[in-house]
């Protein structure tokens, strides 16, 4: 099947300055994502999942220090673009976001209605009437009852909230949307409503989401690739079925026997120790001293291996 | 009613050093007032409405349902922090109600409290030595050199080693799983009997959530705690958890040993529940998870009847909107409140 390729990624980085040195939050990311497909960011907190979205729609702190690498949308490098450029034609417009703790992420003062309509305002020179319709389209889209149109985020539940901003983020139709955290602090019923949601979504309009989680369990829900991230950097990138029946990467391998599940008594195990600070990360592969598998090449840099369409970064499979 | 005072899932019994129930919650009610206009009276919100069960010595209990359903005014009724309106709570026979204030303090002792947030928790201005020694001053330990002993002992069992090293640290200075560790050491130094843990991992990374776990469930056999163990997570009961009771708005729908609910669920809420709740599954991706519609009812004014039948698939129209549904027992020693199980 030849599938086009929406998004291609070469060597991004981006590093924040602080007082102690730079943080090294993303440090080389490459992968490429196929148009209508699902790629879902797993890993530990603090291990660059944010920064990389951040870094994506060039959402940059006060203190971002080097912000390089190339990222092709739909062939077009749009690292490469001025800032207000960028902001006309990318940003919600070919690619937006759901923040994380999106619940908190909405305008306490305004009415949701205006702030789902914001966006196609801004962007797409509607008028105020037309804008209000699609914002109505999209509420009944996503599931929010229309008379919730008038109200306020805090008038609303969590999981209304979610829905509301990721209504927000599909108003312009963007082809890639991404999501940080969606189910994270939402019930497990209301989990899986999104997630059904986010599927039926994926379907209907054609859309490619990034869905950056740190719950293994809620990713398998949508993923089609899982991209793992380990201090700033992909250790391992590959298709998802092949992925949750038979992980790579060392890493991969306890994260996902560290997942508590209902229906299997497996013991659990877990991963000692922590990831390693960012400002000067070790020098050859950033997993070792956490390793089981550890062996002398691995105080080098581990090469990115392709084998069958998934890439590892790991001597292992040298 | 009569059937609801009965509540004890331990079928067979478990023999203790104590005669009388170590924790017994009986018929407890905890509402909250709503003032209109910071005068009239507006109602009550339901937070808790007539949940009853035992705890001996030695046994974990988990409590699972979603946010709003009274799990955590349930825990904190327990801890002595909000008096219920009807109920009681008893420790070893005698009614928290009763207590005088200094019995009230020793009774907070033989509780231990691990939060859910463990940096929101921790004083941020105290250093971790600091923090474990309040409790002990509190409690009239006076000697220095004892409190040091006592940190140290507690803190060896939790894996905070080398203990010198931690203790002139502050909270923000450690990692989130560090901090886990010092509020369960917090929670363990004045030795309880009682552990309550609102969601002590939710906020933890998926890597330390296992060996936070295994700490309280090894801490729960070596001291013979009794543990309540609050979550919203059902994939983790079952690896800490004799018994797992199901709430659901203000009640206590469904009670079971950890095993059986999971294999043989009956309510159709805890149903839902457990078919929500994924595992890691790349075949995840081609179905839709089957939800029940709508969202919790309010607890000011909770459904007559059974509080789920609102969006129940199987809702007997006359009953289930009318009576509200006492515990049945299909299983042996599975107690659940639902009257599709009236016959049994």
């Amino acid at each position: 099947m030849a599938e086009k390729t929406l998004l291609r990624v070469e060597d991004l980085k981006l590093y924040f300055q602080t007082s102690h040195g730079d943080v090294q939050a993303v440090d080389g990311v490459n992968f490429s994502l196929p148009e209508n497909k699902a790629v879902v960011v797993i890993g530990e907190s603090g291990c660059g999942k944010t920064s990389m979205a951040k870094a994506l729609l060039r959402l940059l702190p006060r203190n971002a220090g080097t912000y390089s690498g190339k990222v092709l949308l739909n062939g077009v490098d749009i690292m490469a673009m001025d800032d207000e450029q960028y902001r006309k034609d990318v940003r919600w417009v070919k690619m937006s976001m759901v923040p994380q703790a999106a619940m908190n992420s909405l305008n306490p003062v305004m009415r949701v209605k205006d702030q789902v309509s914001e966006p196609m305002i801004v962007h797409s020179a509607v008028s105020k009437e037309f804008a209000l319709e699609q914002a109505r389209i999209m509420f009944q889209r996503v599931g929010v009852p229309v008379d919730f149109l008038n109200r306020y985020a805090f008038e609303l539940s969590g999981g209304m909230r979610q829905r509301v901003a990721i209504a927000m983020s599909l108003v312009t139709v963007p082809e890639l949307v991404i999501l940080d955290e969606p189910t994270s602090a939402l019930d497990v019923l209301t989990q899986a409503n999104i997630m059904n949601l986010l599927k039926g979504i994926k379907k209907e309009f054609a859309t490619s989401f990034i869905l950056i989680t740190h719950d293994v369990a809620t990713a398998s829900e949508i993923a089609d690739y899982v991209e793992v991230m380990y201090a700033g950097q992909i250790v391992e990138f590959g298709d998802a079925y092949r992925f949750f029946t038979e992980p790579l990467h060392p890493y991969s391998e306890k994260l996902m026997a560290s997942i508590p599940r209902l229906r299997s008594t497996s013991k659990l195990d877990f991963i000692t120790g922590q990831p390693p600070s960012l400002i000067n990360p070790p020098t050859g592969c950033r997993f070792a001293d956490r390793c089981h598998k550890r062996f002398a090449k691995c105080s080098e840099e581990p090469p990115t291996v392709n084998i069958d369409g998934r890439s590892v970064k790991c001597w292992l499979y040298q | 009613m009569a059937s609801k005072k009965q509540t004890k899932v331990n079928i067979q019994s478990v023999q203790t050093e104590l005669s009388d129930t170590f924790l017994s919650i009986q018929d407890l009610h905890v509402w909250f007032e709503l003032r209109k206009f910071g005068f009239g009276r507006a109602g009550y919100v339901h937070a808790v409405d007539g949940v009853s069960f035992d705890l001996d010595r030695g046994e974990a209990l988990a409590i699972v349902g979603e946010s709003g359903c009274g799990k955590t005014t349930l825990m904190k009724t327990i801890l002595g922090l909000y008096m219920p309106v009807k109920g009681d709570v008893v420790y070893k026979g005698n009614r928290l109600s009763e207590y005088s204030n200094a019995e009230m303090r020793w009774y907070r002792s033989q509780v231990g409290f691990v939060q859910q947030d463990p940096y929101g928790a921790l004083p941020p201005f105290m250093n971790v030595q600091r923090i474990l020694e309040e409790p002990l001053i509190i409690n009239g330990v006076k000697d220095k050199k004892e409190r040091l002993e006592r940190i140290h002992r507690v803190f060896e069992e939790v894996k905070m080693t080398p203990v010198e090293e931690f203790l002139p640290k502050f909270p923000h200075m450690l990692s989130g799983g560090q901090q886990q560790r010092v509020v369960i050491a917090r929670a363990m130094i004045l030795n309880p009997k009682l552990l309550v843990a609102d969601e002590p991992v939710s906020m933890l990374d998926a890597s330390v959530r296992v060996e936070i776990l295994n700490l309280l469930r090894g801490l729960q056999e070596k001291h013979h705690l009794a543990v309540i163990y609050i979550t919203h997570d059902l994939s983790t009961v079952r690896y800490f958890s004799e018994y797992i009771f199901v709430m659901y708005a203000g009640e206590i729908i469904e009670k079971a040993t950890g095993d059986d609910l999971l294999k043989n669920p009956c309510h159709p809420y805890t149903l839902a529940l457990l078919s929500a709740t994924s595992d890691p599954d790349a075949k995840n991706v081609e179905k839709f998870q089957d939800v029940p519609p709508g969202e919790p009812p309010s607890l000011v004014k909770p459904p007559e009847g059974c509080r789920f039948h609102p969006r129940c698939k199987k809702m007997i129209p006359g009953l289930c909107d009318v009576k509200r549904p006492p515990e049945f027992q299909p299983i042996k020693g599975h107690l659940v409140s639902c009257w599709l199980f009236k016959d049994a």
